[in-house]
């Protein structure tokens, strides 16, 4: 029985291997530097992906329209600059990565759909993909289902963990607690008051912000407000952060609320300058809607910011914007978005295959020298080693680096004593 | 008299043809991949049917038939989320047992108006019967006080609104902006595989075409024509003795139950739920679904829902970055220059001819695909 299968499988190979050989009879003649050693298909590929000799299929999927495609187009160009780098040295497995990319259009069932179509449709070796909490959660019975490999960028709320995803931004405990411990330092901040967008990674963030805050820091929350999407309306909020006078304004609102935000702030008399705020939604990205006059003075807490000054940094940075313009700016999200392909490479070559299952082993541990964030490592959680930083945001839409832990920071979806 | 009959002679070819293309050929042609997606867009026409009714044989444009999507569709996600959140399947949350978005908002039990939703009975009665006293409240309150037309449209709009907000604040309840996600089984049996599908689609078809049956029914019943004569001269009926603000009442909640219905099987079909298909924009799109088939015509609403979708679809795939305009083309294109939508073409154009090719006598019988407002559309007796 198992043996028929076995069979049935390698014809199948066969054929595709032969249909392949049929395509290119004119590359079979050309000399072919690097894909003389590559190994043979059927080896690397036994579960049936889209892998030929000389091509492997990734998916990327994240909004290209709608209301999220402001932030995900950032994405988009950093996971295709990393494929055409990997591309250009040579491919993954000696093969060369072709895309095909899926709009999720900004609408999670959108998003589940077009997963679908990826994995069962084009049989695609890994997604690039997702950005709001909602898509991936969208997308996650859909990988596991059909068991994918889904790279996911965005920094968010922690308690989830799967074999087929790897996080490559950082979950709440490990972007948050570094950042409160700065500001409650290095300010002597002692209350908080937590505003945020109403809906699951906001919640999250401000449960373990608070919890930190009263039972570490031995602080005090003086208020909690939450606003939906696409809210543009603070001024209540605002009249209560003037009354109760915290040490510390801590946001994590996010998109085009952002601009609103910090526009009535800055209407309402509160200097950034002198009132201490901490932001973990707002990048560089979202400067360029906020602009730099209504935020300057900010400090924002996350892994990455396009000033680090790295070697790494300093070839991605000219990199990104060679390909994309000079006037693009790259967030956290998008350095951590550049960070999939490149790990997907790393992990397929060390385990010797584009299987899904021997991907998904063989992922703990893989670190990545290259990435413009500095050193990263893959934990056995399926998230991401790496750095918490503090920026202060300038006039000019940058952030200043200001603190960096001195160590990687382990991730913990799960966090104990925090849920 | 032949109008007594539920279907006349086109109507029932039309009808077997889309039967035939349903059954026969679609599950012949499409892998199961494909085939769930049809199963996904016939979700809603179900809704495109009850607009049908309401907004075609009887002139109430509702601009929030997502809300009744909604409700159905919640009903539906709530029992099977219940089912997935076994004690089992939910070990590492603090509160084993309950739904995964409630233990993420510290929720610690479940609230009281879900514990119904642990019987499947209870569920199929509340996914009719939720939405379909909703519009009756929403309809008794407006037609009642003959509030109609354009102002009806916009208040519709405004429940849509309303109920998108309170579910998406009240996340702790209701899984908030990311919906409820990750359904898996009905009494035990698998939604989510191949086979599974399948069984779902043919499932929904048949449901889809006893809706079918019961909107022909109400139209060619003396019911419909009053429906009809409402919408070309609500004064006239008022007058002659009916109550036209109940007639409504029923045209909306047919509609209402038939989206719901749509709504349900969505939540089997595509395993979740969420707010997205609630609000203004999808209430809006639905209606667009039965504008470009033809609001007038059940067969014309259905494949304009079939077609819209599948563009939507193939257009993403082939255009990420643009197919949102070839959209929008579309529809500007339809709108403009066949008000009657696709079913208005077919009556327009082809059908004169089809009918020219096969019958001498007969130069205009009547049509399956649609009425034309005026001509045909009054009563007849």
């Amino acid at each position: 029985m198992s043996d028929d299968k076995k069979q049935g499988l390698q014809s199948a190979f066969r054929r595709k291997l032969l249909m392949g050989m049929a395509a290119i009879p004119a590359l079979t003649m050309l000399p072919r530097p690097s894909f003389a050693e590559a190994p043979a298909t059927s080896a690397i590929n036994t579960t049936g992906l889209a892998v030929t000799d000389t091509e492997v299929t990734v998916g990327i999927l994240h909004s290209a329209t709608g209301t999220m495609a402001i932030s995900e187009t950032g994405s988009i160009e950093s996971e295709k600059l990393a494929i055409a780098q990997i591309n250009e040295a040579g491919g993954v497995l000696g093969r060369k990565i072709k895309i095909i990319q899926e709009d999720g259009a900004s609408d999670w069932p959108t998003f589940a759909e077009k997963a679908k179509k990826l994995l069962v449709n084009d049989k695609v070796a890994a997604i690039m993909g997702c950005w709001t909490s909602a898509s991936r959660k969208a997308v996650l019975p859909v990988v596991e289902q059909y068991n994918g490999m889904l790279y996911y960028p965005t920094f968010y709320e922690g308690l989830e963990q799967s074999k087929n995803v790897i996080y490559t931004g950082q979950e709440a405990t490990q972007q948050i607690l570094a950042g409160l411990n700065w500001v409650a330092k290095e300010k002597g901040a002692k209350s908080f008051f937590f505003v945020g967008s109403d809906y699951i990674w906001p919640r999250t963030s401000n449960k373990i912000a608070r919890k930190h805050v009263e039972n570490v820091l031995k602080g005090k929350v003086v208020g909690e407000e939450y606003y939906p999407l696409g809210n543009t309306q603070f001024n209540s909020v605002i009249n209560k952060i003037k009354l109760t006078k915290p040490d510390v304004i801590f946001t994590d609102v996010v998109g085009g609320s952002n601009v609103a935000f910090y526009k009535q702030l800055k209407a309402a008399g509160i200097d950034l300058s002198k009132q201490t705020l901490l932001t973990i939604s707002v990048t560089e990205d979202e400067i360029d809607g906020i602009g730099g006059e209504n935020i300057a003075g900010a400090y924002a807490c996350m892994k990455y910011f396009q000033s680090l000054d790295n070697p790494n940094n300093k070839l991605f940075v000219p990199a990104f914007k060679k390909m994309w313009g000079e006037k693009t700016v790259i967030g956290d999200v998008t350095q951590a978005a550049y960070l999939g392909p490149w790990l997907w490479k790393l992990t397929a070559e060390k385990a010797g295959s584009f299987d899904v299952d021997k991907i998904a082993a063989a992922s703990p541990g893989i670190e990545f020298k290259g990435a413009p964030e500095g050193y990263v490592r893959i934990h056995e959680n399926h998230h991401l080693w790496s750095k918490t930083r503090v920026g202060r945001a300038k006039l000019d839409g940058q952030f200043e680096l200001v603190f960096e832990t001195a160590d990687l920071v382990e991730p913990d979806p799960f966090p104990k004593g925090y849920q | 008299m032949t109008e007594n009959r539920f279907v006349n002679r086109s109507e029932l070819i039309g009808i077997l043809l889309l039967a035939a293309f349903l059954v026969v050929i679609l599950p012949l042609c499409l892998d199961v991949f494909r085939l769930n997606l049809v199963a996904k867009y016939l979700t809603y026409a179900f809704v495109a049917l009850g607009l049908v009714v309401c907004w075609g044989y009887c002139g109430i444009l509702s601009l929030g038939q997502g809300v009744f999507f909604g409700l159905g569709g919640y009903c539906m996600a709530m029992f099977l989320k219940l089912e997935a959140s076994s004690v089992e399947n939910t070990k590492i949350q603090s509160t084993p047992g309950i739904p995964d978005f409630m233990d993420w908002n510290q929720i610690t039990a479940l609230p009281a108006f879900w514990q119904p939703f642990h019987s499947l009975t209870f569920t199929v009665f509340a996914i009719i019967l939720v939405p379909g006293l909703f519009a009756f409240i929403i309809g008794a309150a407006m037609f009642k006080r003959r509030v109609g037309g354009t102002y009806f449209a916009i208040i519709t709009q405004a429940v849509a609104a309303i109920l998108t907000i309170l579910i998406v604040g009240q996340q702790g309840y209701t899984g908030g902006i990311n919906g409820m996600t990750d359904l898996r089984t009905l009494k035990g049996w698998d939604i989510r595989p191949d086979h599974a599908k399948i069984v779902l689609y043919f499932f929904e078809v048949g449901l889809l075409f006893v809706c079918i049956f019961i909107a022909q029914f109400i139209r060619h019943s003396k019911l419909g024509r009053i429906l009809v004569a409402m919408r070309e001269k609500e004064d006239r009926v008022r007058f002659s003795g009916y109550s036209v603000a109940n007639f409504k009442i029923f045209a909306f909640c047919v509609a209402a139950m038939f989206a719901a219905v749509g709504g349900a099987m969505f939540a089997l079909n595509v395993g979740f739920m969420s707010p997205s298909f609630v609000g203004i924009v999808p209430s809006i799109e639905m209606v667009i679904y039965t504008a470009v088939g033809g609001r007038l015509s059940i067969l014309g609403a259905i494949c304009g829902t079939l077609l819209v979708n599948f563009a939507k679809t193939s257009l993403s795939e082939s255009f990420p970055e643009l197919w949102l305009f070839g959209l929008g083309g579309l529809f500007i294109t339809v709108v403009l220059a066949f008000p009657n939508g696709l079913a208005g073409i077919w009556t327009d154009y082809v059908a004169p001819r089809i009918a020219g090719l096969f019958t001498s006598r007969k130069s205009k019988s009547g049509d399956g695909w649609a009425e034309k407002p005026v001509a045909d559309g009054a009563p007849a007796e």
